[in-house]
């Protein structure tokens, strides 16, 4: 085993004894000190947690979160040095987290929250011009072979909770829940807008009908599968809104068209 | 390679941070600096930070780019680490070198990763002569897939290792001297680790390669005690610049010269005027520096 193998293994397990090998000038127990290096470790990476996710955080409190994170970390350090992304099995960890079983919905707007953080780091991209748009969509014969290029930061999350509601009330200085049935189900359209991601309410028909338009699906395959009660003249006229389109191609399998 | 060459400004092509005081980037920040353009020598920015597709970061850190010299400090690079470096951390260090073209470009003496996890600190090395080989070689690397010298940051530290039988500053002058990298001196991890490991400050300062110092980071410390009461200083980033630091930044001025001088802070972030005013207090050192230095 080596030295480093050591030191990391019981960076993460404060069971384990402080590694062998190491010395203070004064004669001092190292574990004390080696301390400093586990609660840094635990400390950041809760914290990075933390940032990403500070709806989840208001949502359980502070010591709870600090709790929850701190197991998420120790069971799942990053893999990556980007740590932008470390709470991406996070959500799936807090749905499985027994002492969070109360909150149904807590998995669900930490999805949000990630899909948040996603979103704010997607690639730019030019929308269409709006005459180009006008041209493409303005044929009623042509929309269903059209598939449509959503811009890279442009998310949709579905949720039988209220997490657009539970989200947008901690938007605010005075945090009020009194108003919001978490139980009631919402979905989310997230947006890149000005460097600002914005969280938008969205019909389920309408996020379900985007998200297969992502897929790379033509309008009239979406279309031809869509929920009951969508309006898609409705959830397209929501996607120009926020000038989320960045390429239209036509026809064929996925694969042969050319973004224009 | 034997000559030691100040590395701030010895990359072709890549002109020199300013010897002045400069501030990292906070997003909490970047509205009030691109209204008011704050006089600041440079904005330094952590490598992993802007390794994201797109979005704000970029757009905000293109916008001060295009006012303010910039430092890359990279804080994932495991140089100090058992396992080969990583590659792909690399290039994606390179396209983000190449795209903001920054004055300079700085990484740890430390590891942060290991079997596949990364720890998101900076962790301790003993100092021999396997893991000096080893350094340099992961320094004679990055220096080679960044075609460009890089500054490498003295450690602050906790413990110390029964295998070293070299001395911190006597394995850094080393690593510079095999690999021609800069050394970017920070006074607080010098202070700190000294106060660790009840060594003198000063003389470890002194026994650094200074004439290959391409910058200076200044920061504060938290305060704790080991297991027999002596004092352990952590590198918190947390609070302002300790005066002890300040006092031994201005005994390495003397030694120095006006030298690009970083003011950290990585927690509790306070105004961006107070950060200003620390700047203020470094700018007012090195314009001290710079009437005692003769021309």
């Amino acid at each position: 085993m080596t030295t480093q193998t050591e030191f990391a293994a019981a960076l993460l397990d404060a069971g384990l004894p402080c590694p062998p090998g190491l010395v203070a000038w004064n004669g001092s127990d190292p574990a004390l000190r080696f301390a400093v290096y586990r609660n840094n470790v635990v400390v950041s990476l809760v914290d990075a947690l933390a940032d990403s996710f500070p709806v989840t955080r208001a949502l359980v409190g502070d010591d709870f979160f600090g709790a929850m994170a701190q197991v998420y970390v120790t069971a799942a350090p990053p893999r990556s040095r980007l740590l932008a992304f470390y709470g991406e099995g996070f959500a799936d960890f807090v749905a499985a987290f027994p002492p969070a079983a109360a909150l149904p919905w807590l998995a669900d707007v930490a999805r949000l929250e990630m899909l948040r953080v996603r979103v704010c780091h997607a690639a730019d991209a030019e929308p269409l011009p709006d005459a180009e748009l006008a041209a493409l969509l303005g044929d009623p014969g042509r929309l269903p072979l059209l598939r449509l290029v959503l811009h890279p930061a442009l998310g949709v999350l579905r949720s039988p909770h209220a997490v657009v509601d539970l989200w947008a009330a901690h938007q605010v200085e005075e945090v009020d829940l009194s108003a919001v049935d978490p139980a009631s189900a919402q979905a989310a359209l997230v947006v890149r807008a000005g460097g600002e991601v914005y969280v938008v309410a969205l019909p389920a028909a309408a996020a379900a009908f985007i998200e297969r338009v992502q897929a790379g699906a033509t309008l009239g395959d979406a279309f031809a599968v869509a929920e009951p009660g969508l309006d898609a003249a409705d959830a397209l006229a929501t996607l120009l809104r926020w000038r989320a389109i960045v390429a239209i191609g036509e026809g064929g399998p996925e694969h042969e068209w050319q973004h224009e | 390679m034997t000559t030691i060459v100040p590395c701030a400004s010895s990359a072709a092509g890549v002109a020199a941070l300013p010897a002045r005081a400069g501030l990292g980037l906070k997003p909490a920040h970047v509205r009030q600096i691109l209204d008011t353009r704050p006089a600041v020598g440079f904005f330094e920015v952590h490598a992993e930070n802007y390794m994201v597709a797109g979005g704000p970061f970029h757009e905000h850190l293109a916008r001060i780019r295009a006012h303010y010299p910039l430092s890359i400090h990279g804080v994932g690079l495991s140089i100090g680490g058992e396992e080969p470096l990583d590659e792909a951390h690399l290039d994606r260090l390179a396209a983000l070198l190449g795209r903001y073209a920054p004055q300079a470009f700085s990484e740890h003496l430390a590891w942060s990763g290991h079997g596949g996890a990364f720890f998101n600190d900076l962790l301790p090395l003993p100092w021999t002569p396997q893991t000096l080989a080893r350094v340099c070689d992961h320094v004679d690397r990055v220096q080679e897939r960044l075609r460009r010298p890089m500054l490498l940051e003295n450690p602050a530290t906790y413990v110390e290792f029964a295998e070293s039988t070299l001395g911190e500053a006597e394995f850094i002058a080393e690593v510079v001297r095999r690999t021609g990298c800069g050394l970017l001196l920070d006074v607080n991890n010098a202070y700190v680790s000294c106060t660790n490991h009840g060594s003198d400050a000063r003389a470890y300062v002194q026994a650094l390669p200074l004439g290959a110092v391409g910058e200076i980071h200044l920061a504060g410390f938290a305060r704790q005690q080991d297991a027999a009461g002596a004092d352990l200083l952590i590198d918190s980033h947390g609070s302002p610049v300790d005066r002890a630091v300040w006092a031994l930044y201005a005994f390495a001025l003397e030694r120095l010269g006006p030298t690009p001088t970083l003011i950290e802070r990585d927690h509790d972030i306070p105004p961006f005027d107070t950060l200003l005013g620390e700047a203020r207090e470094a700018e007012r050192l090195l314009a001290a520096r710079d009437e005692a230095v003769p021309a």
